[in-house]
């Protein structure tokens, strides 16, 4: 397939607008063609979970209502967007009685969702749509020589291990394998950073991504990539702050995995707002463009 | 001669009815009653260590009829939703969503552990999606904060700036043009309630 209705979800307007940036610029660079789900809405995040199930699902539904109507399968980056999405499939599929009611709370919007669409991560879509190969021939720039921890995070693969294993994931590790990169074995690679813990226990997440930047430079990476908006906030932005409170000297650039594959494909950093961030890669990806293939 | 066993009372009777009535929301919410109190739940969460009773305990309590010390902890809000729980469970219970169910009962009823803030991020964030139809993370930082520790504020207004700088924090929120849907699908599906 190469159309799909673009889920962004908030945070990729915001904070992790290079996240936005370079899935659009990659996909764009690979002929994959992605329509933003039309005045699309938050999908509730953990957050609404926490407050009403049938109002939780019924916003989410609303995105997928929209998609329906594109006749598209969806594309979510956001990690947590795209396990929200999940759930909301999953469970009106199981329980007839929630379906109607979520349809019922959209009928309040002339909405209707009763033909699910598939809700896809974009790593899923690049290692199992596009194919490691047709990367491969389009790799302008080879990665070869840089070290790079995957760091998957939790809500690509759990709870449903939806496209790879809950334990020990490894498609971004051959994504990364394919642009010539070295992909270093990264304990951390599934555990959790704490997500919207940073703001409001600040102190158990700071030793939450303390273990993983550490976990990272004890294994050699130079660089960790990231699939998850909360995940890359945590670990950049965070991390002068790790530093003072736990006498490190980390200065890890923490990019996401899209940023990778679009320096490899040759597409211009700035294009992918890798310019946006605090701890610049620069130096780093500049060696993979010496490395002509 | 066996004692009589004394019934719960009134109110922890009316929350194990809610309890059970959330657990009938996602699938195989009973499976609540096969635990086998091994710990693997409490072992494998990244956050145990600061939680005051662990996963493991907050099945032990409910099964002693203590629902409403639950709902005092701070267990449920320091739960960041990782689910390495519910992948690990050899029974399968889905632990993260038997949190989540307990938030809720929690929410609707205004239990919270004392000196707390971490439900007000849930409400803050909420009103965000009613007003808005997206989040908008600095209303929210900010809400957050004015409620839980205002001096916390000021020192975050130099990250605030680089982040700004970078066009990473938005000063003014991004509202969808069909808000209104959104208020709409939010009120009839309140009326409608939960199962």
């Amino acid at each position: 397939m190469s159309d799909y209705a673009y889920y962004p979800g908030c945070s990729l307007e915001t904070a992790a607008s290079p996240y936005d940036k370079s899935v659009r610029e990659v996909f764009k660079a690979l002929g994959i063609n992605l329509h933003e789900i039309e005045d699309w809405n938050c999908c509730g995040a953990t957050m609404y979970m926490s407050v009403n199930n049938t109002v939780a699902y019924s916003i989410s539904a609303r995105n997928l209502a929209i998609a329906q109507k594109m006749g598209m399968d969806v594309c979510a980056p956001c990690s947590s967007c795209f396990t929200i999405l999940q759930k909301t499939n999953r469970y009106i599929d199981w329980d007839p009685k929630e379906r109607e009611k979520i349809n019922q709370a959209l009928a309040a919007a002339n909405l209707v969702y009763d033909k699910p669409v598939a809700v896809r991560h974009p790593l899923d879509i690049l290692v199992n749509e596009i194919g490691l190969d047709t990367i491969k021939a389009k790799v302008a720039n080879s990665l070869a020589g840089l070290k790079v921890a995957p760091y998957y995070g939790c809500q690509i693969v759990r709870p449903y291990g939806y496209f790879d294993d809950v334990d020990d994931p490894v498609t971004m590790d051959k994504l990364l394998q394919a642009l010539g990169a070295e992909v270093i074995p990264y304990p951390g690679k599934v555990r959790c950073c704490g997500g919207m813990l940073m703001t409001t226990e600040e102190n158990i997440a700071l030793k939450l991504n303390l273990g993983l930047l550490q976990a990272a430079v004890d294994n050699g990476a130079e660089i960790i990539a990231t699939a998850c908006p909360l995940c890359q906030m945590n670990l950049e932005a965070y991390q002068s702050k790790i530093n003072q409170a736990f006498g490190k000297n980390f200065n890890m650039p923490i990019v996401y995995f899209t940023h990778l594959v679009g320096v490899a494909l040759g597409i211009t950093p700035s294009k992918m707002g890798l310019d946006k961030l605090l701890v610049s890669p620069d130096k780093l990806l500049a060696r993979a463009k010496e490395v002509r293939v | 001669m066996i004692e009589k066993i004394e019934p719960f009372p009134k109110s922890e009777a009316e929350l194990r009815t809610a309890f059970w009535g959330q657990l009938g929301m996602f699938p195989e919410g009973d499976k609540i009653k096969t635990c086998l109190q091994c710990g693997t739940c409490s072992g494998t969460c990244p956050v145990s260590y600061a939680m005051d009773i662990t996963p493991r305990q907050v099945v032990a309590l409910f099964r002693a009829g203590r629902i409403e010390d639950i709902l005092h902890s701070r267990t449920i809000w320091i739960c960041a939703s990782c689910y390495s729980c519910t992948v690990r469970c050899p029974v399968g219970i889905r632990v993260t969503d038997t949190l989540y169910a307990l938030k809720r009962i929690a929410m609707s009823r205004k239990i919270y552990p004392a000196q707390f803030h971490v439900q007000t991020m849930s409400k803050a964030f909420i009103g965000n999606i009613y007003r808005y139809g997206r989040n908008y993370e600095l209303g929210l930082v900010i809400r957050f904060f004015l409620k839980s520790d205002i001096v916390k504020l000021f020192t975050m207004a130099g990250f605030g700036m680089a982040m700004m700088r970078r066009g990473r924090l938005a000063i003014l929120p991004s509202k969808i043009r069909r808000v209104k849907e959104v208020r709409a699908i939010i009120q009839r599906a309140s009326q409608l309630g939960e199962n």
